[in-house]
């Protein structure tokens, strides 16, 4: 009881902050994007620091990474070097993401492929994509809160109904703010509980040798082969192309580009992309969590007769910490769920409303119906989601999970290309779409899972010798499709271009790239030449 | 009228190259690679010895890459950041 009342007092404290959100920074008004989703585009680098951090560091990570290295072993810390390349990889990106975004006021990736090679139909089909790689992701924060909650044996279904009003009434009122507030509070709990339970457990159960011994024995036993604490013959490869798709995909996801918008000026985004690898730091002693429980003979609750995996980070601290402090550490696990949900769902809502709604319905909406718009829009997202939770088999969110890393990748060519050079023609980008969205979501379904008992959807790694290549060794789906988008995309505009079809107008220039904060936006410099 | 307008009695394409270009090129951008790379090379840290602190090889390699990820970073920030007056 403790550790509800601990768990509980921490959560509506918490929920309080975000409301009063509204009120920090305070704008002049809320009845903008710039305002409402972006935060004003005026966070410094501690906020930026948080917000990111919070952002991409969610509370299913928290759950999921650990749970995966007390199954699989080794093949689960590929969250280490994934979270490690993501930031070099990205650097030089994202500076001219911020630039051209904040000369032209892009508030989405979509916003910047509209405009990059002038084609609306290319645009909604990233901001679809991100839709809908977004929305399982949110879904899957509440098996987060779920999981937390079982372990302190609350059951059914109200828990989760409030927790969600709640995040949708404040990140309506307050927009980007709240999460960015909230985010302050997460991660001071999130780096208390994990340096005390890196410092405490071990000393439980005989030190760090003994955990992973335990664990190599324990994956000895196991008929899998390719498990254990490391990498097989089989699973290397997979390993590696698994942390770089995943690190390619990240900052293509459309939460993540909201809190690199909302950044004042390049610098802010230099500093952090030195910075935020130490979350990658506690997100590897988070994994190894997994190893812990499992030298700590946690066996994972059970729903609907299936162990359910996901709870042995929860019950491994129920079973190792006092109450009050196990109570604290559930509420840092919920408290990380609400923070990306709320980014999560801003993002989402102001992609429909910025390349669908403005651009397809109302062209000459205002600044004001864009606000209203987006914050009906984020409710409705997630709605959505605790519908995916209540009326479907988690199970499907899990899956719909493992796509939307797979799918959000295939806008690699569009957004991520297309920041360094426009020669891309757009058919050859939505042919390519096309083919690495097809060529993807074919060869996740063929992936069978036999320790699940299922024959689709089974998980990411693809044999190669399914292709015909004489080898044991798998590889990520998402980097095998995303080649196919890119030879497609390539050749389709290497015909059209030959074949002299008209392309969209790219409306930026190179200097737009460069942009910082303090030079003159786009409708300004407009202003200053007719003078 | 804004600093950077050009004089009115100039031509404008006479003046656009008064103010050089910002350019983001730069020799120490090539720093990033290593970070992207070397974590990537699972045949470098796939092994269980010689451990530290009871950490197998694959932990620590690891986790030792995440400061040489961070140093790479810092330096190519600290190299390239704008300064005061600096118009790059």
């Amino acid at each position: 009881m403790t550790e509800f009342i601990v768990f509980a007092v921490l959560f509506v404290l918490v929920s309080g902050m975000g409301f009063v959100a509204a009120r920090w920074r305070r704008p002049e008004t809320m009845d903008s994007l710039d305002e409402w989703g972006l935060g004003g585009r005026s966070f410094g680098s501690w906020i930026t620091w948080f917000l990111i951090g919070g952002d991409l560091y969610t509370a299913y990570t928290f759950v999921a990474v650990p749970a995966l290295v007390f199954g699989a072993g080794a093949a689960g810390f590929y969250a280490v070097p994934y979270t490690i390349v993501v930031y070099p990889l990205v650097f030089l990106v994202l500076i001219r993401l911020w630039s051209v975004s904040h000369r032209h006021g892009f508030v989405t990736p979509a916003d910047f492929v509209r405009a990059r090679f002038g084609s609306p139909g290319l645009a909604a089909i990233i901001a679809v994509t991100g839709i809908v790689a977004t929305m399982p992701y949110i879904a899957l924060q509440l098996v987060g809160i779920e999981s937390v909650l079982k372990a302190m044996g609350v059951t059914g279904h109200w828990p989760i109904l409030i927790a969600f009003g709640i995040l949708a009434a404040y990140t309506y009122q307050s927009g980007l703010r709240a999460p960015a507030l909230i985010a302050f509070v997460k991660d001071a709990l999130i780096y208390i509980v994990i340096i005390a339970a890196v410092l405490y457990i071990p000393s439980k159960v005989g030190g760090w040798g003994n955990i992973f011994d335990t664990a190599q024995a324990k994956f000895a036993k196991t008929p899998a082969p390719s498990d254990g604490v490391l990498l097989d013959g089989t699973n290397q490869l997979n390993y590696a192309m698994l942390a770089l798709g995943s690190a390619l995909a990240l900052f293509l996801y459309p939460h993540s580009i909201t809190g690199v918008l909302a950044s004042k000026n390049r610098d802010v985004i230099k500093r952090n992309m030195a910075a935020l690898p130490a979350y990658s730091f506690v997100l590897g002693l988070i994994a190894l969590l997994g190893y812990m429980a499992i030298a700590a003979g946690v066996t994972p609750l059970t729903s609907n007769g299936k162990p359910d995996t996901n709870t042995v980070v929860p019950v491994l601290f129920d079973k190792m910490f006092p109450d009050w402090f196990a109570g604290v550490a559930f509420a840092a696990v919920g408290i990380g769920a609400l923070v990306p949900a709320a980014i999560m769902s801003i993002a989402a809502a102001n992609l429909f409303t910025r390349n669908i709604y403005k651009e397809f319905f109302r062209k000459d909406a205002t600044d004001k119906e864009e606000a209203v718009v987006s914050k009906l829009v984020s409710l409705v997202v997630k709605v959505g989601a605790v519908v995916c939770i209540l009326a479907l088999d988690p199970q499907f969110s899990i899956d719909l999970q493992l796509i939307g890393g797979v799918i959000i990748l295939q806008t690699l060519p569009s957004v991520g290309l297309g920041l360094v050079t426009n020669w891309f023609h757009r058919g050859g980008l939505i042919v390519g779409w096309l083919a690495g969205m097809s060529a993807g979501l074919w060869m996740l379904w063929e992936i069978p899972n036999l320790a699940k008992g299922k024959k689709h959807f089974g998980g990411s790694a693809y044999k190669l010798s399914d292709l015909g290549l004489d080898t044991k060794m798998t590889v990520y789906v998402g980097i095998l499709a995303l080649l196919v988008n890119l030879v497609v995309a390539v050749a389709v505009s290497l015909i059209l271009k030959a074949s002299g079809l008209k392309d969209g107008e790219d409306v930026t220039t190179p200097d737009d790239y460069t942009a910082d904060e303090g030079d003159p936006k786009v409708h300004e410099l407009k202003v200053a030449s007719s003078t | 009228m804004s600093p950077q307008d050009p004089p009115p009695e100039q031509p404008p394409k006479v003046a656009a190259p008064v103010r050089p270009r910002r350019s983001d090129h730069h020799p120490v951008n090539w720093l990033l690679v290593i970070p992207v790379v070397v974590p990537l090379l699972t045949l470098l840290f796939n092994h269980d010895g010689p451990r530290l602190g009871g950490f197998p090889a694959f932990y620590w390699m690891q986790f030792a890459f995440i400061p040489l990820g961070v140093l790479c970073t810092a330096i190519v920030y600290q190299v390239t950041k704008r300064r005061k007056g600096d118009d790059r």
